[in-house]
This record gives structure tokens, C-alpha cells and sequence, in this order.
């Protein structure tokens, strides 16, 4: 039986859709200031790079803030359920015409191999390019800091970490589009209401 | 190429007053006061004297007058050095007008905007001793004390008074906002102080007043025409080939090129042995990424082919001027001859064998600072091929540099991603066509 949910709240949809555009030029003006992309310049890339990532910055300190206090945070908590369903139906089940093994609830609206997807994504990603972001811009200040690296180490860091974040946004582009009809999650993340079941 | 025993050549510049062989004797009563204090632009040193300005009437190599000089009317004119009165050494360093400078010209006598912002006659106006300050006639810069004088900040009055260094007056981190309270451009501007000298990016060019000597053939010197020498003119108006001088290429507007600088030099002294790998390092600047004191500094080189003894390895320090008879290259045209008079002048060996070997040295760039608008773009270096800073090791420069493996691994992981979704998907369409 097919039913209509409410599973993102404006600030969601607003955060989740903020955050593809930041991340997505966050990997254009990145690539570019890495010497492998020319499309602004080295100075708007760098400039335009900065901005964004500061903009990403307090983006996430909201939406940390409003995980925390809605306990909307209890979505990415991991469980170990369903997970060798579910990679049995994107290998096989979603040729067949199977249901997805995993149904969403606005009380539980992301399937666990999201969950653990998003938890990465969250506690070691983000972290990481944060943290090297920093360093990587504050390098004069290292020795009043205490920290002892090279800007060489913390830039690689920082590229293995856009190759991740561009690795996932790959796959995470590609199962957006799986639902069924194929649009049917596209929608939900833009309007928030989303036709679960079948 | 050296003064020793070429002295009354030379020695019209390389200051000293009288100063005709090795036994000059350098108290304070030899320095010529003149010749940087005369305001009446009439006090000139006869090229050929030793250091001596003309008494009378005199012409040089037959055909500029050197007017005898009125020494009561110029000594009642004494007062600040000039532009002028500095630049009649400086400027033509070389044997003439931004031969070996590069950075200074005579063009600084009264210098535009886009060729000099400091010394733009019409703005700023400084002389040579606004940057190059003295204390008891101790003139700031690289060439007495090595490094030149004051610490890389800004120089209060209360502490030397040294103030030669760009971050004497302007600091560390000298690019500020003019409207703005913050500006992250200028903040990361200044984050390059650190490593890189001003001049790197404020000298974009050099030989942008007069063109400059960039490569000196001694080895073709001394050919001649009917019994003639021969001056044949070249673009620029320098004498692509002079009889006395040899094979000869000028350049303008051009690039440096970039080393690690700490201030100070190495250079191969008289008498020290070369092995021939060309090009021998005549002059090269110390310093490398590890050196907290070195930053990226512009340098001009300066290419040549001089006299070397492949017997002694030893660079020869030639006689060119003199009488002939005196084995002077200028008046006999015999590289043995000439080799023999100046080694035994210099006090060195030399084994009558007479060879050409190419040479460079790198002259620091720190003149003619052009217009902030034309200061270089980030892209100048931070490019993957071909930036100005392709050669300099020890830093990363992004945009340059890279781990390769790493750029591979993560190329390729992104691409069967993608390849794998392709599949994937293109599965799904053609499965639900075929259900249709």
C-alpha cells in the first residue's frame, strides 16, 4: 500500500541541498587550486574556496545545533539490520523488481546502509577536511600553536579527502536516483513529502 | 674578468682615487669625495685615468670630449648625492648603459611610474640613499655588508637606522586593506612573506628601462676587417659583435629566474680551481628551503664565455687594457700575451695554454619595482608545468605539486564509480524497457 510521508523538514531539505552545492564547488574551486582543473583562476578558485568551505563550516555548526535539539541525530545512530538484504537487492533484487527490503518511517527514514554511509560521511570526512582545511590556512600560526607537521603531509590529506568526498558523491547521485519511480527519493529530498511502499 | 691589471680602466668606477696598480694604497685620504658629491653634473671621471677626472680638455678613444673639470666651482657645490650622481658608476656598470645590472639603467634619472613606483620622478621621487641610508658614510646594501643590513621588519629610528630591505618600511605582512577592515586575499598575500622575497613577485620583469647585457663571447674577440675592427650594431642598438669585446646578446623586458636566496653569495675566487662542467657558477646564491633566513628571490643571469687555463683549471684574469707591448688584449689582440701580464699581475700561475669555457653568475633583481597592478598572478607559479617556480624545491607549492600515486589512486576509485553506476543503471533502463 502506497503512502504519502512527511520524512525532511524544510531545514533538511534547505541544509542537505546547501550542502550538494557547497561540496560540489568546494571540488570545483578545490581540483583547480590542486593544478588539475581550470575553470575561474588560481585566485577566485582559492578566494571562492575559502568562502565556501567557511560557508560549510557554520552551515554545520546549524546543523549539528538542530540535530542535537531535535535528537534528529538518532537517524544516523548504526544497527546492523537488513544490511545483507540490502546489498542483495542493489545487486540482485532491484533487477528482479523485488521490494526494497528496507522500509522508511518518518521515525526511522534512513535504511541502515545509509546510516553508516552518513555516519562516515559525518564523523570521519567531514572531520578530516575541517581539520586540514584549518591547519592549511593557518600554517604561520603553527609554531604558536604547538603543532609540528608539514604543509605538504596536511595537503595530501586534504586531496584524499576530495577524492572521497567526490567518490561519494557518485554513488550517493546514482542511488538517488533508485527509487521507484526513479525520481521518487529526488522528490522527497525537494519537497519533503515522499510516496513510500508499493 | 677582473680590475686586477686593468686598473686605470676599471678604476674610473671601482672607486678609488689614483688607483693604477696593486700597490694602491686604500686610506681615506684616496676616496673621492667628488664624485658623489658634486650637485653641478660637471665633475666626470676620465674612463682611462685611473680615477682621476680630466685637468684639461681631453678626448676619449677619439671622439668624446672630457671637458677639463673646474674643481673650485665644484667643490663650492657640494650637497646630497642624486640619482645622477650615484647612477654615473651605477647605472653603466659593465661598460655601459645597463650592461650588467638588468635592474638599473640611466632610465632611473628621472624614472616613470611603471618603470620604478619608489623613484617615479613625479610621485615619490626617492634618490638611491632614501632605501640606501648611510651611518659615517657606511652605505646600507648587499655590497658591504653580506647580507645587507636590518632585520627583516619594520626599522624604527630607535633601532640601527638600517632601512635598505623592502620590510624596512613596509614589514612582514605589508599588503593592507585601503577599504575594507579584512580582505582574505591580502591576508594570504602576506602568508607568502614567509618564503618569498618581495621582489619576486613585484619584479616581474627586468631590463625594463634600457636592455641589458645577457651573454658576453670573449672567445670571438679580436677578429678584424682590412686590418680594422669591426662594430657591427644589433636589435636594440648593441653591438651584437665588437672587436674588442666579442660575441654579444641583449635582452629586454625579460623573466628571471628564481633560487633560494639567504643574502649572501658563493663565488670562485682568483686562483681557485674550476673543473670544466659547464656552466661554471661564477656567483651563486646561497640558501635553501631549510635556510629560515632564505626566501625565492629573482636573479638575472648572466651568461659568458671567458678565458680559462684547462692546464691550472683555473679561470685566467686577463689583461685588456694598456699600451701595447704591455700584453693588453685592447692594443694586441693576443689572448696568450694577454692571459700572461694578467696572471702574473694577479700573482698566479698560468701554463701559456689559453681555453674559452662558459660561464653564468646570478645578480640578485631588487630595482625597479613595478606597479602593483602588475605584480604577478597567483597562476605565475602555481601552475603544474612551466610556472616561474617550476625549479624551486623544498616547498609545496599547490597547484605545482602533488603525490602522484595519490591523484591516481583516487582518479581511479572515482572512475569505476562511476563506471560501476553506468552499468548499474544502464541495466535498470534496459531491463524495464524489456518489461515494457
Amino acid at each position: 500500500m502506497k503512502q504519502k510521508l512527511y520524512l525532511y523538514s524544510r531545514f533538511e531539505r534547505l541544509w542537505h541541498w546547501a550542502q550538494a552545492i557547497l561540496i560540489i564547488f568546494l571540488l570545483l574551486t578545490g581540483f583547480e587550486i590542486h593544478g588539475s582543473l581550470e575553470l575561474f583562476g588560481y585566485e577566485k578558485a582559492y578566494l571562492w574556496h575559502v568562502y565556501a568551505g567557511v560557508a560549510l563550516v557554520v552551515l554545520t555548526a546549524f546543523a549539528i545545533f538542530w540535530h542535537l535539539t531535535t535528537g534528529a541525530w538518532r537517524h544516523y545512530w548504526p544497527v546492523k539490520e537488513k544490511i545483507p538484504q540490502i546489498c542483495y537487492y542493489y545487486a540482485v533484487g532491484i533487477f528482479r523488481g523485488e521490494p526494497h527490503p528496507f522500509e522508511k518511517r518518518p521515525d526511522q527514514k534512513l535504511n541502515p546502509l545509509q546510516r553508516l554511509a552518513y555516519l562516515l560521511l559525518k564523523l570521519i570526512l567531514y572531520p578530516l577536511q575541517f581539520i586540514t582545511a584549518f591547519l592549511l590556512v593557518s600554517y604561520q600560526w603553527w609554531p604558536q600553536l604547538g603543532i609540528k607537521t608539514t604543509f605538504q603531509k596536511v595537503a595530501y590529506y586534504h586531496t584524499a579527502g576530495a577524492f572521497a568526498f567526490l567518490f561519494f558523491l557518485i554513488i550517493h547521485a546514482y542511488l538517488s536516483t533508485t527509487g521507484r519511480p526513479w525520481y521518487s527519493h529526488l522528490r522527497g529530498i525537494i519537497l519533503g513529502w515522499e510516496e513510500v511502499g508499493c | 674578468m677582473a680590475v686586477t691589471s686593468n686598473w686605470c680602466r676599471c678604476t674610473s668606477c671601482h672607486a678609488g682615487y689614483g688607483w693604477k696598480d696593486k700597490n694602491f694604497d686604500f686610506s681615506e685620504e684616496k676616496i673621492d669625495c667628488l664624485v658623489c658629491h658634486d650637485t653641478t653634473g660637471t665633475y666626470k671621471k676620465f674612463p682611462t685615468d685611473c680615477g682621476y677626472p680630466p685637468l684639461k680638455d681631453k678626448l676619449f678613444a677619439g671622439k668624446k670630449l672630457f671637458k677639463a673639470v673646474n674643481l673650485s666651482y665644484v667643490a663650492q657645490h657640494v650637497g646630497h648625492t642624486t640619482r645622477e650622481s650615484c647612477g654615473k658608476c651605477h647605472f653603466y656598470s659593465g661598460g655601459g648603459d645597463g650592461v650588467k645590472r638588468g635592474d638599473i639603467d640611466s632610465t632611473l634619472i628621472a624614472p616613470s611610474k611603471e618603470i620604478d613606483v619608489h623613484m617615479d620622478a613625479k610621485g615619490l621621487n626617492f634618490t638611491c640613499s632614501t632605501c640606501h641610508t648611510t651611518v659615517a658614510h657606511e652605505i646600507d646594501g648587499r655590497h658591504y655588508d653580506s647580507p645587507a643590513p636590518g632585520r627583516r621588519e619594520l626599522a624604527f629610528p630607535r633601532y640601527e637606522g638600517h632601512r635598505v630591505r623592502c620590510e624596512s618600511c613596509h614589514g612582514v605582512r605589508p599588503h593592507k586593506p585601503s577599504k575594507k577592515l579584512f580582505d582574505w586575499r591580502l591576508v594570504k598575500l602576506n602568508d607568502h612573506t614567509d618564503r618569498v622575497a618581495c621582489q619576486t613577485c613585484h619584479i616581474p620583469l627586468y631590463a625594463r628601462g634600457k636592455p641589458t647585457n645577457i651573454y658576453w663571447d670573449w672567445s670571438t674577440a679580436g677578429r678584424h676587417k682590412d686590418g680594422k675592427p669591426i662594430v657591427k650594431k644589433g636589435p636594440f642598438g648593441r653591438p651584437e659583435y665588437h672587436t674588442k669585446k666579442g660575441t654579444l646578446k641583449w635582452g629586454k623586458n625579460l623573466v628571471p629566474v628564481y633560487f633560494w636566496y639567504n643574502g649572501t653569495y658563493s663565488y670562485v675566487l682568483p686562483g681557485e680551481r674550476v673543473e670544466k662542467r659547464e656552466p661554471v657558477v661564477i656567483i651563486r646564491p646561497n640558501g635553501s628551503a631549510e635556510d629560515p633566513e632564505a626566501r625565492i628571490f629573482p636573479f638575472k643571469p648572466h651568461f659568458g664565455k671567458q678565458p680559462y687555463d684547462p692546464v691550472n683549471k683555473l679561470l685566467i684574469v686577463p689583461k685588456l687594457f694598456g699600451p701595447k707591448g704591455s700584453g693588453a688584449f685592447w692594443a694586441e689582440f693576443d689572448w696568450k700575451k694577454s692571459a700572461a701580464a694578467g696572471m702574473a699581475a694577479a700573482g698566479l700561475p698560468f701554463s701559456g695554454q689559453v681555453d674559452f669555457i662558459e660561464t653564468v653568475y646570478y645578480h640578485a633583481l631588487s630595482h625597479m619595482v613595478a606597479p602593483k597592478d602588475k605584480a604577478l598572478k597567483c597562476e605565475a607559479c602555481h601552475i603544474r608545468q612551466g610556472g616561474r617556480l617550476a625549479n624551486i624545491s623544498g616547498v609545496y607549492l599547490p597547484g605545482r605539486d602533488r603525490l602522484v600515486e595519490l591523484d591516481k589512486i583516487g582518479q581511479a576509485l572515482c572512475l569505476i564509480a562511476l563506471l560501476f553506476v553506468s552499468v548499474h543503471g544502464l541495466a535498470r533502463i534496459i531491463i524495464s524497457l524489456k518489461r515494457k
